[in-house]
C-alpha cells in the first residue's frame, strides 16, 4: 500500500516523503506524506505522526533527506527528549526532478537532451519551427513544444528555481533575444546561450536595444555557453554545458567560457 | 529509489520477497548521498547501489538475513577504520550508515 502509493507518486513527479523509523521503538514502521493529501502508515504513535509529518513537508519544499530526532509521542525540545528513548527517523524526500528548457531545436540540442536524461533533469524542447521541433527527432525529451519563448517562459517561468536551467542553443536573433528575456525574468539557477565569441558581442548589442544592460543581469548569462574544454561534437559540447551547470550550482570556480578569452575550439 | 521502481515492481510481481537499503547518513567523503538505494529479493537478485561498489556485497548478505529472521530492520555502518563494521570499507575513507528494512509496506 505504502510502496504502490510512493512508486505512483514519485513516478507522477508529484512531490512525496516517506519517513522511517530508523532506530528506538518501532524501528521500520513507516508513514507517506505529502502536500495536501492524506498521510499513509504511522510510525507508531499519532502525536509522533503529526510532527513528523508536518517536519516532513517542510523537508520536502527544500528538497532535503535528512535524519530526524523525537521522543516517542513526538516530543523536539531537549528538555522533553530527556529520560525518553529517541525515535530516529529518515525523511526521504522525493522532489519532482529539476527542468531543462532548451530553446532550439538543433542538433547540439539532441545531444544536450541526452545528457541532461542522464543527469534527472525533466527535458522540455522549444522551438517555433514545426518541421524540426518533433518528438520523433527528440525521442529523449519529456516535451517538444512547437511555439515561442515568450509564452513558454511566461507559464513556465514562476516554476522555475535555483535547481532548474534554460539552455539557449538557437543563434537566431528573433528567438534568443526573447527567449533571454523570458529567462531573466525568472529565478532559474542557470541560463545558457551558444554562440561564437563574435556571436555573443552582437548579441549584447541586441540586448541593449531591448533594454538588456544592467550588469547584473548579463552576469546570468553564461555565454558562450558551456565550459572552455576545447569540446568540439554535440555531445562533448553537451558534457561541457552539463558540467557548467553542476559547477555553477555547487558554487565552484570552474573555467566556463563565459570567463575566458580565446578560441572555443582547438 | 527512482531508478529501481521498475526491479522492484517486477520482483513485487513475481511475489519476491525483497529487502531496500538506504543511505540515511554520511560522514566525511561518502560515494552516494542518503536516499541512495538498492535492493536484494529472496533469490539475491540485486538492483540499484548504495556506494561505488565498495560495501554492496556485503549489504547483499546483510539483506538476506534479513530477510531469512524476519527483522524488522536495522541500522548497519560501513567505515574505513572502524573496528565493529564489516570487513568490508570505503576505500574514500568514509563512513556509510545504511537503514535496511524488509519492503513489507
Amino acid at each position: 500500500m505504502i510502496y504502490s502509493a510512493l512508486a505512483d507518486r514519485i513516478r507522477k513527479n508529484k512531490p512525496v516523503a516517506l519517513l522511517t523509523v530508523i532506530d528506538g521503538p518501532n524501528t521500520g514502521a513507516t508513514l507517506l506524506t505529502s502536500p495536501n493529501i492524506e498521510n499513509i502508515g504511522t510510525l507508531g504513535n499519532q502525536e509522533l505522526d503529526r510532527v513528523a509529518s508536518r517536519d516532513a513537508l517542510g523537508e520536502l519544499e527544500a528538497g532535503r533527506t535528512s535524519v530526524r530526532n523525537y521522543g516517542p509521542s513526538g516530543q523536539v525540545t531537549p528538555e522533553d527528549l530527556q529520560d525518553t528513548p529517541v525515535v530516529r527517523v529518515f525523511v526521504e524526500s522525493f522532489s519532482p526532478p529539476p527542468q531543462m528548457i532548451i530553446f532550439g531545436a538543433v542538433d547540439f540540442t539532441a545531444a544536450l537532451a541526452r545528457v541532461a536524461k542522464v543527469l534527472g533533469y525533466y527535458v522540455v524542447v522549444c522551438d517555433a519551427r514545426e518541421v524540426f521541433a518533433t518528438a520523433r527527432r527528440f525521442p529523449m525529451a519529456d516535451e517538444v513544444l512547437v511555439t515561442w519563448p515568450t509564452p513558454v517562459l511566461t507559464e513556465r517561468g514562476p516554476n522555475l528555481g535555483a535547481r532548474d536551467a534554460i539552455c539557449i542553443l538557437t543563434h537566431d536573433p528573433k528567438f534568443d533575444v526573447p527567449a533571454i528575456q523570458g529567462a531573466l525574468a525568472t529565478s532559474v539557477g542557470y541560463i545558457g546561450v551558444m554562440g561564437s565569441r563574435k556571436t555573443h558581442a552582437t548579441r549584447l548589442e541586441r540586448l541593449a536595444e531591448v533594454g538588456i544592460t544592467k550588469s547584473q543581469d548579463l552576469a546570468r548569462l553564461m555565454s558562450p555557453i558551456g565550459l572552455d574544454i576545447g569540446s568540439r561534437t554535440p555531445e562533448e559540447t553537451a558534457i561541457s554545458i552539463c558540467a557548467e551547470i553542476i559547477g555553477k550550482r555547487v558554487g565552484r570556480n570552474v573555467p566556463s567560457l563565459a570567463n575566458s578569452e580565446g578560441p572555443i575550439h582547438q | 529509489m527512482r531508478e529501481i521502481l521498475g526491479d522492484i515492481d517486477r520482483w513485487r510481481a513475481q511475489h519476491k520477497r525483497i529487502a531496500v537499503a538506504r543511505v540515511v547518513d554520511i560522514e566525511g567523503s561518502g560515494p552516494r548521498d542518503p536516499g541512495a538505494a538498492m535492493a536484494v529479493n529472496e533469490d539475491g537478485e540485486v538492483c540499484g547501489s548504495v556506494s561505488g561498489g565498495c560495501v554492496e556485497g556485503a549489504v547483499v548478505a546483510e539483506a538476506l538475513e534479513i530477510l531469512k529472521n524476519n527483522s524488522p530492520g536495522r541500522l548497519v555502518k560501513f567505515g574505513y577504520s572502524d573496528d565493529e563494521a564489516f570487513a568490508v570499507g570505503l576505500t574514500c575513507g568514509g563512513t556509510v550508515h545504511l537503514f535496511i528494512q524488509p519492503l513489507s509496506w
